[in-house]
């Protein structure tokens, strides 16, 4: 058991096992949609979990570069022509620079000093797409060109879950490739303890500005994919400060360091005020006991918790 | 064993909410649904709460009657918490899951905008609450909004100064989504009034002093009456500094601060302020012969009976967006999205809180300037500019 836990494969092909038998089950478009959405918020998930699980560091300003991911495919297609797939990857690139820019400095001193760079740099970013009307259409956002590939408009929400869910299963691969790779292996010594892990000769600013950058390309990626999903975008809703403050709360809620929990928590957080509309005035309030229940009967996250137990029930 | 508890526990959640949404009662047939998905909660609440209240009160005071072509009509509302990408979901939901025949709703421009694509594919008629031109501009087939433009109260403004013999002015906006959209629209018909705009300056929304901006402008020589499209607690600063400076000319602010809680901000400052609002505001100042002062007088009465809060012209958009669709589900005697679109493009004559509405192919707002009343306030009241 404790073999089968550990081998990637077998978490990569559960999952893509249970994202193609999913469709079989949902009677509409709407849960096509929810899915979408959940694929979506978990690849930003993940790659924020990596900054925050491995390397230990926070960012309040994720969702800024999931906002650059998807104003580039809504420019690049709309101002510059661009095919959407090649703007996506445009935006990518961007964010990683920015990422790189903003992170460099900051990363090689120590403690918090990130998350405040982040959150003042989440803000700039959704404060310029809301200015820029020329460019963004401003605080009413702007029309995102429906994705072309090889002559076909991609367009209805199981088009894209089944687009969001590639990914997903992807940006899975890549990040356990990452968590097995001496990269992920320094960054867990890093995040044991920081001294040893220079003691040894771990470049401890370089690995966490490599992890920053990576993190940012999946929020980016992951912000393109809900532009072509919506087919309309706002700074709010793709860069506003609440966006990231809830990438946050799916990260902890889900588990730290736990690629699954990432998806868990983003799954919990995009489909719980779904099911909690039926109790109306009551749904927000539910929805933070549900938080706060969370947190306290599983303060690891979902996912380490539960496997914390399983493993303390099992011996 | 760990990991399958971990997929489990997702199936299960999936499996969770799909329960609770497949729970649709079975006597669905006999009722007209109606969906709505409104800002109820979040930052523009203001909007989607007194627009909830309102549908809630005419849904149950038509069921009350008897409802509508024989059968009951079943509202159902989403809060999207002012988050475009919610409203999409709930759009979505709408239609698959509810399968709502109409949409009254989009408290702002940009969900509105969000949802347009669902209902468009859908082919089910959705009447928007949010302000932007954009939203009509060009026509859509499915879309129709209630709500006045910005454009209209620039114009509305602009008339007011030709009468008064202005024609060089300063304009201070607010850089919020309201007060870019109405400088934008503003500039834009300038030309068509002969206004020609000498000088501009704008604040951000929580700035608390405009003093220097409002400096800039009275030492331009020339300018003859100032503007100020802007929404919140702005305006009400504007308004006092531009009182402190002494500045002599005449001020104009926008239909965004048609509210009383303006006057409370900006105290004896507002004296002698123009602003453009709609009938609903003024309603029992509007004389006897006045065509909306019927309407607006029963709406006003009913909203504060029921809800004891003073109705706002939010309200009074979901109130003539559900009696635009009523009567053109009465008009087609049939729910049917594709028929009641049509009779809701033949509105004609419908007096509404918001003006009188008569739409077209060409127009799927249908309000022309006369849905605004030119006001200046005089001891801390509203009155009517003849």
């Amino acid at each position: 058991m404790e073999r089968l836990l550990r081998s990637r494969w077998a978490l990569v092909l559960a999952l893509a096992f249970v994202l193609a038998a999913l469709p079989l089950v949902f009677p509409s478009n709407y849960y096509f949609r929810v899915a979408a959405l959940v694929n979506i918020f978990a690849l930003a998930a993940i790659g924020l979990n990596l900054l925050m699980g491995y390397a230990g560091q926070v960012s309040l300003g994720h969702a800024g570069f999931m906002g650059i991911g998807a104003y580039a495919v809504a420019i690049g297609a709309s101002r510059f022509g661009l095919n959407g797939a090649v703007a996506m990857l445009a935006g990518a690139a961007i964010a990683g620079l920015l990422a790189f820019i903003v992170g460099r400095p900051i990363l090689r001193l120590k403690g918090h000093y990130l998350a405040v760079a982040t959150l003042g740099l989440g803000l700039l970013i959704s404060m310029a797409l809301t200015n820029e009307a020329g460019w963004t259409g401003g605080p009413d956002g702007m029309a995102v060109p429906r994705l072309e590939l090889f002559g076909t408009r991609l367009r209805g929400p199981d088009t894209w879950y089944m687009i969001t869910a590639g990914a997903l299963v992807l940006g899975v691969i890549l990040a356990l490739n990452l968590i097995e790779s001496p990269t992920g292996r320094a960054m867990r010594a890093i995040h044991d303890s920081e001294i040893a892990a220079r003691v040894v000769g771990v470049d401890v600013a370089a690995y966490k500005l490599k992890i920053f950058v990576i993190s940012a390309i999946y929020a980016s990626i992951a912000g393109s994919l809900m532009a072509f999903l919506n087919g309309h975008i706002t700074p709010d809703g793709t860069a506003g400060f609440l966006r990231s403050v809830e990438l946050v709360t799916m990260v902890v809620l889900g588990g730290l360091g736990s690629v699954l929990g990432a998806i868990v928590g983003a799954a919990m957080l995009v489909i719980l005020p779904q099911a909690l509309t039926i109790f109306h005035e009551y749904e927000h309030l539910l929805l933070g006991l549900i938080i706060m229940a969370s947190m306290i009967l599983l303060p690891r996250g979902v996912i380490p918790s539960l496997l914390a137990r399983l493993r303390g029930g099992g011996a | 064993m760990s990991i399958q508890t971990g997929i489990s526990r997702r199936l299960a959640l999936a499996a969770g909410f799909g329960a609770m949404m497949g729970a649709a009662p079975a006597f669905a047939q006999a009722e007209i649904k109606l969906g709505a998905v409104l800002s109820v909660t979040g930052p523009a609440s203001f909007l989607g709460d007194p627009e909830k209240r309102t549908l809630e009160m005419e849904v149950e005071a038509l069921n009350a009657k008897g409802g509508l072509l024989g059968r009951k009509v079943r509202l159902i509302v989403y809060d999207d918490a002012g988050d475009a990408n919610a409203a999409r979901t709930f759009a979505t939901r709408l239609l698959e899951e509810d399968k709502v025949t109409a949409m009254i709703g989009g408290s702002t421009t940009g969900t509105t905008l969000a949802m347009e694509a669902a209902f468009d594919d859908a082919k089910v008629p959705f009447i928007s609450l949010a302000g932007a031109i954009q939203i009509v501009q060009p026509v859509k087939k499915w879309l129709f909004k209630t709500p006045h433009t910005d454009t209209m109260a620039c114009e509305k403004i602009f008339e007011d100064m030709k009468k008064r013999g202005t024609v060089k002015i300063g304009m201070i906006s607010g850089t919020d989504g309201f007060g870019k959209s109405m400088r934008d629209q503003c500039v834009g018909v300038a030309g068509k009034y002969g206004i020609e705009i000498l000088h501009e300056e704008n604040y951000g929304p929580r700035d608390t002093d405009m003093t220097p901006q409002l400096t800039n402008i009275k030492n331009k020589a020339g300018v003859q009456a100032v503007i100020n499209p802007g929404f919140g607690q702005g305006p009400a600063i504007v308004t006092r500094n531009y009182r402190q400076l002494g500045i002599a000319v005449p001020l104009y602010q926008s239909h965004g601060v048609a509210s009383k809680q303006f006057i409370d901000l900006a105290g004896p400052a507002a004296e002698g302020v123009r602003l453009p609002a709609a009938a609903l505001l003024v309603a029992d100042k509007l004389p006897d012969n006045d065509p909306q002062k019927k309407v607006v007088m029963q709406y006003s009465a009913d909203y504060t009976k029921k809800t004891g809060q003073p109705v706002s012209t939010f309200g009074g958009h979901a109130y003539d967006g559900f009696h635009i669709w009523k009567q053109a589900v009465e008009r087609a005697g049939t729910d049917n999205p594709a028929k009641v679109r049509d009779e809701i493009e033949k509105t004609k004559g419908y007096v509404g809180t918001g003006g009188v509405v008569n739409m077209s192919p060409t127009d799927h707002m249908g309000l022309d300037l006369s849905a605004f009343r030119m006001l200046e306030i005089r001891n801390g009241d509203w009155t009517l500019v003849q």
